[in-house]
């Protein structure tokens, strides 16, 4: 299947190994992720923190864009475009008289009718290629890994526009585990990871990452698999931080769940790129084996 | 006969008269068409207005009265015991209503006002000369009470009815009285043993010839109306004849159905036979559930007590049918805890109890004899967290409701904990104290200074399972810090809801239930105790979460209610009722399906619809509804109607 995908400005930059190692290892599994021409900022926290109609614009232009390529989905893989997107939608949907403000402000696009759905990769996996496909193309099982999943909070609030049970996910642990991965439950799994005070309150993010990350390991976590880049650059990069503050604290590698699918469906290493990691997860995935 | 109606117009001090010109209204009146007296009086409800009143009756010989002031909810019955007195038909007389529904909304506008007192006047005498004089209707009354539930609710009920003379029956679903409190471990604040307290009532009940128990029994239909409920009850005969059971207990070990026993809230199992949940130590006897026997189950021919049983003890007859008429019901079918697994951001986990599970951990009856151990391992627990409002008190997701009763118990929960690990430690998460009850505070307070429970403000975000412990998160919310407790146990305050079935058993009587399922109220403040349908009252949690005191108060509210109900010999009903005019009807059954009261019914041979006068509570929606006016409500027909209609629409008519 072909489906438009919107990329999102981290994808670009920081979360290339997000990109790469979602398109091939979405590829192995017959989805084509076609990426939507002239898309542009998700809207990220303006649009989420604000009732003004013209932080929505940004959001609801690139459900245009879709709409112009003749889809009626658009697939993507930071979970917070998932969440602006999705949430723009609901916003546009919920009143009739801000819809016609909007479409008029836009006036060089077709009318928007709040007609895209707003997936994330996660959802198709689950719903559309299912577990059964998923288990059939791996190559190389990631037996005992044991990776911890980590859902952070733009997958699943608010509840309306969640890809799974708020407080009880499970679709990320049903994709491990189709993929051979030994399953940690970590109770800290929906948990914030601080998010955006990584910018000027660093020691919040620690305090809550250190939370995170501890709780996982005693739990007997190698690894974590997540799908937000923010997530990512929180979870992984600020264990330095968190070095200088626990100083018990011993590092983990911190994944994206495509990078794990690429391992597992045998895909070249080089789809991963693995140098984005702060932590390099390479020492712990060659003793486990999994890669060269 | 010619009209010959009497207009009285009621100053009501100034009420009426600052904005409607009553002299005026008197003497356009005068002369309109069947009126032979009019006459205004500064209280017309008074004894000298009254006298007047009276006077014109005599006097001018006076066929109908309109009695021109407050609202009929106020002063009809006044009036039309006064025409009853004078010898006048009571149902010759009505009100037009010239305060409530002009002066006061039109204060200042004395031209408009006076205008439309006047329409409203003319109105009503119209409608009183198509008026009927009609007797009120009798209606017999059996004094024979049905009480559904054995709990504490019910039985107080039945025991305050049965004291009084009159003979009840009280219907229980499961094989024992007692209903919820015969599960709790004590009774807050006075820490008494619930069990004793539960015991001593039922004793009683037993006991009093006048009450009648019916245990493994429901109701399966009713009908009729109040003083006459026809009712049809199903009774599982008990499958263990008590008298040849000699408790060998060689039925039990051969019973292949185990399931978690409902009333240890699943902490241990039981076989479908085994012995009765609940009941008092020395008579225990065996007691074969059919709700979970593989008979019911599976349909299967399973017969392995009754092989066992060297006694010949077990026989499987059918369940028996009861058919009885009642004056009156007693909804006490109390509650239910709201579901664990709905918290889901709260892990399910051997070791995380609702509030009932762990008070049949304390208790001495329980599984437990009264230990407190962790279900997972047996182990003391040292660090319990208890939760309230788990469900209540959250509109968004769960119920919006306090659940009224948590504060209370959660304490005494605690403070018993204590009482058995002297060294352990119980955190309570909580979002406000609500111990309104005589003496409730005082034992709030006393368990947080001398026992030295921890209350913590704030509410639980997630509980999990970490290694040998449970991880609960929360917040203190007065000295602003999260709360990590590693605890061995929980015990989560889960709301109060209805019993599962509430609503099902609404339907089946014809009562309303509220958005949670919990029976309505006739009225929250006035008529608590009564439902909408006549000669149904309510007792007990199945209304609202309350406790011991309060359900005991209801009941006995209940009780004189019913008592006040059979000190009369029969009932009298409003004659305003329907009437159908068989001549017309078509029996096409709209008028049924219409009422609210099921008080119209087309009889299947005739083709006709017949009306209950007893049910029809003269609302007049079978009139509405019917194509061809057959059915009329008495002394509003559709004539009345548009003769009323037609005065109202005067100025508006239009012909030139």
């Amino acid at each position: 299947m072909k489906i438009p995908y919107y990329p999102g400005c981290t994808l670009k930059t920081k979360a290339k190994d997000l990109e790469d190692s979602a398109i091939a290892a979405a590829k192995v599994l017959d989805i084509e992720m076609e990426e939507l021409p002239r898309w542009n900022c998700c809207g990220t926290v303006y649009s989420l923190a604000s009732d003004d109609l013209i932080h929505q614009v940004g959001s609801i232009r690139n459900l245009v864009r879709v709409k112009e390529q003749g889809a009626n989905q658009v697939v993507t893989l930071c979970s917070m475009c998932y969440n602006t997107l999705k949430r723009a939608n609901e916003f546009f949907l919920a009143d009739e008289e801000k819809q016609d403000r909007i479409n008029r402000y836009m006036d060089e696009e077709i009318d928007y009718t709040g007609d895209v759905a707003v997936v994330h990769l996660l959802e198709i996996l689950r719903d559309e290629v299912g577990m059964e496909k998923i288990k059939a193309a791996v190559k190389k099982p990631l037996t005992g890994l044991k990776v911890s999943p980590y859902y952070g909070c733009m997958l699943l609030r608010p509840a309306s526009i969640g890809i799974d049970n708020t407080e009880r996910p499970t679709v990320m642990e049903d994709l491990l585990r189709a993929l051979g991965a030994e399953v940690i439950d970590d109770p800290y799994k929906t948990e914030c990871c601080g998010a955006y005070q990584t910018v000027n309150r660093k020691d919040v993010v620690v305090t809550c990452v250190h939370s995170i990350l501890t709780s996982a390991q005693r739990n007997g976590a190698e690894v974590i698999a997540l799908s937000c880049p923010l997530c990512d650059f929180n979870l992984d990069n600020r264990q330095k931080d968190i070095l200088q503050t626990y100083k018990g604290f011993h590092p983990i590698p911190v994944l994206y769940f495509t990078q794990l699918m690429a391992i597992a469906f045998g895909l070249d290493e080089s789809v991963c790129r693995f140098e984005l990691s702060y932590n390099d997860p390479r020492p712990l995935l060659k003793s486990k084996g999994l890669i060269e | 006969m010619k009209p010959r109606i009497g207009v009285f117009v009621c100053h009501c001090g100034l009420n009426i008269a600052a904005t409607v010109e009553v002299s005026e209204v008197v003497k356009a009146i005068k002369d309109y068409p069947g009126v032979v007296h009019a006459q205004d009086y500064i209280y017309m409800c008074s004894d000298p207005g009254q006298e007047l009143v009276r006077k014109a009756i005599r006097e001018k010989n006076l066929t109908g009265l309109v009695m021109s002031n407050c609202s009929p909810s106020l002063h009809e019955r006044t009036f039309r015991n006064l025409a009853a007195s004078e010898g006048l038909n009571p149902y010759l007389v009505e009100v037009a209503n010239i305060r409530e529904y002009c002066s006061w909304p039109h204060q200042g506008d004395k031209e408009t006002a006076t205008k439309k007192a006047l329409t409203i006047i003319k109105a009503t005498i119209e409608r009183v000369k198509r008026n009927q004089a009609l007797v009120p209707l009798i209606v017999p009354l059996q004094k024979r009470v049905l009480v559904l539930g054995g709990g504490v609710a019910g039985m107080q009920t039945a025991l305050d009815i049965a004291e009084g003379g009159y003979p009840v029956t009280i219907l229980e679903k499961e094989a024992y009285l007692g209903g919820r409190v015969r599960q709790l471990d004590r009774t807050f604040i006075s820490l008494e043993s619930a069990p004793d307290l539960v015991n001593e009532m039922i004793d009683r009940t037993l006991k009093q010839p006048n009450i009648e128990v019916l245990t493994t029994a429901q109701i399966e239909n009713l009908s009729g109306y109040v003083g006459n409920f026809e009712v049809r009850i199903r009774q599982q005969i008990p499958w263990v004849d008590p008298d040849k059971c000699n408790g060998c207990e060689a039925c039990i070990t051969a019973c292949p159905a185990e399931v978690p026993s409902a009333f240890d809230r699943g902490l241990v199992t039981r076989k479908a036979i085994d012995w009765t949940p609940g009941e008092r130590s020395g008579d225990k006897s065996i007691f074969l559930d059919h709700q979970v026997c593989r008979r019911v189950t599976h349909q299967e021919n399973c017969t392995a007590c009754q092989e066992a049983c060297k006694e010949g003890a077990i026989a499987y007859p059918e369940d028996r049918f009861i058919e009885q008429t009642y004056g009156a019901i007693v909804v006490a079918t109390g509650h239910d805890l709201y579901r664990k697994s709905a918290l889901t951001e709260y892990a399910e986990d051997p070791d995380v109890l609702d509030a009932l599970q762990f008070e049949r951990m304390l208790a001495e009856d329980g599984p437990t004899g009264g230990k407190v151990m962790r279900p997972s391992d047996g182990k003391v627990p040292k660090e319990v967290v208890f939760v309230q409002c788990a469900g209540s008190r959250d509109p968004d997701k769960h119920f919006p409701y306090c659940s009224k009763v948590c504060c209370m118990y959660t304490c005494k929960e605690a403070r018993r904990y204590k009482e058995k690990v002297p060294d352990g430690q119980a955190y309570l998460f909580y979002i406000d104290i609500r111990s309104t009850g005589k003496g409730y505070e005082e034992f709030v307070k006393e368990s947080v200074e001398k026992e030295r429970l921890l209350y913590l403000k704030g509410k639980v975000s997630k509980i999990a399972r970490q290694g040998d412990k449970l991880l609960v998160l929360g917040g203190d919310t007065i000295t602003g810090v999260q709360v990590e407790i590693e605890a061995d146990l929980v015990v989560l305050a889960m709301a109060t809801v209805p019993n599962p079935g509430a609503k099902e058993l609404a339907r089946l009587l014809n009562i309303n239930t509220d958005p949670y399922g919990f029976i309505q109220e006739a009225h929250p403040k006035l008529a608590p105790v009564e439902t909408l349908t006549a000669g149904i009252y309510l007792a007990g949690t199945s209304q609202a979460p309350k406790d011991i005191p309060h359900t005991i108060y209801q009941a006995g509210g209940a009780a004189s209610k019913i008592l006040s109900l059979f000190s009369r010999k029969e009932l009298v009903h409003e004659p305003l009722v329907a009437r159908v005019d068989t001549e017309i009807c078509a029996g096409c059954g709209y008028c049924r399906d219409n009422c609210a009261f099921q008080a119209v019914d087309v009889d299947p041979i005739r083709k006709k619809a017949v009306v209950n006068e007893a049910l029809c509570e003269g609302c007049g929606a079978c009139a509405t509804a019917c194509p061809s006016g057959a059915i009329q409500v008495k002394n509003l027909d559709s004539k009345q109607v548009f003769d009323m209609i037609s005065i109202v629409t005067q100025d508006y008519s239009l012909q030139p």
